[in-house]
């Protein structure tokens, strides 16, 4: 496999783990209109793993889903930040904020690239992403407003930097830990990223979960 | 906070309302309401309106029925047929009475 496909995979799986976690609070977010936002969040991501896959299987000569559904839990290559389960909701924004922080950074190197066509199917996720940012970012400034929101925030944070570091190539992590200290206004640990493979457990329960049905009623079944 | 949305469908067209949603400010407000009303395309444009900014007038009195400043008073349906006939363009409806 290139290194080229291995890298849209990377973020592809990124996109559909984050995307189902997300979709978890469907039904039992806060409030209803965050309930609302954060799925449609959650579908957007769905969204844009489609269109990563779809392109990484026309190189592979397979599917967009049997990339999604037909691989064994320890071949995904997402990083361990979206594979971790029942964060409560200060984490799960911590995390969203953080996510969200580091793709900008990945889209932006994306967009620059020469890859025209990694370039332009980055264009079209940062579009829908920018509106992902709004949403983490007022999250973000809601908490920062109160001495308990801001404990809770700078904890889940501290929690989830190593894995938060783990979504980006060494040479793009300067820039998140940049972003995430100034907008936060302190220093953020000093640990080692999570790296890409070291599974959570989490990932075998949320792949039961999600591939049920594929396997279920194989590739080519009839409705 | 209560927040209602008006939806325009397609440009041009007049907002209508659509629904409301709760939200702490204006900025959570926005972010809901542009999931809620917008994420399937159905919205050329939304307007957000406190509702605490809303002016509601719901007492309209007519204690002596007048029946002529309503649009009920006029019957379109006999000033037509008398406009057809004086124009002498009274067609008759097929099977029935014009």
């Amino acid at each position: 496999m290139s290194e080229r496909t291995e890298f849209i995979l990377a973020m592809a799986d990124d996109e559909l783990i984050l995307g189902w976690r997300n979709s978890e609070w469907t039904g039992i977010a806060p409030f209803l209109e965050e309930d609302v936002a954060f799925s449609s969040i959650a579908q957007n991501e769905i969204g844009h793993a489609r269109a990563l896959y779809e392109l990484a299987a026309a190189e592979l000569g397979t599917t967009a889903d049997a990339l999604a559904f037909d691989r064994r839990p320890e071949e995904y290559r997402c990083a361990p930040l979206v594979e971790l389960r029942r964060l409560e909701w200060a984490r799960t924004i911590a995390r969203h904020w953080l996510y969200e922080t580091a793709d900008e950074i990945r889209l932006a190197a994306l967009k620059a690239s020469d890859d025209p066509e990694l370039a332009g199917i980055a264009a079209k996720m940062d579009r829908e992403e920018a509106y992902h940012r709004m949403h983490a970012e007022m999250w973000i400034d809601r908490l920062l407003a109160t001495d308990e929101g801001r404990t809770r925030l700078n904890e889940a944070v501290d929690e989830l930097w190593g894995p938060a570091l783990g979504v980006l190539d060494d040479e793009l992590r300067p820039e998140l830990r940049r972003r995430a200290e100034e907008r936060l206004g302190r220093p953020l640990p000093d640990v080692d990223p999570v790296p890409r493979g070291a599974h959570e457990a989490a990932l075998a329960e949320l792949w039961e979960e999600m591939t049920m049905v594929r396997r279920s009623a194989p590739a080519g079944s009839q409705w | 906070m209560i927040y209602e949305v008006f939806r325009q469908e397609r440009k041009g067209q007049p907002f209508q309302h659509a629904g409301s949603v709760e939200a702490p400010d204006e900025r959570f407000a926005e972010i809901y309401a542009r999931e809620q009303y917008g994420r399937r395309q159905e919205s050329a444009a939304l307007w957000l309106v406190r509702r605490d900014a809303l002016s509601e007038i719901d007492d309209f009195p007519d204690e002596f029925d007048l029946k002529y400043r309503r649009v009920d008073g006029y019957s379109i349906k006999t000033r037509l047929r008398e406009a057809r006939e004086k124009a002498g363009t009274l067609e008759t409806a097929p099977g029935g009475e014009p």
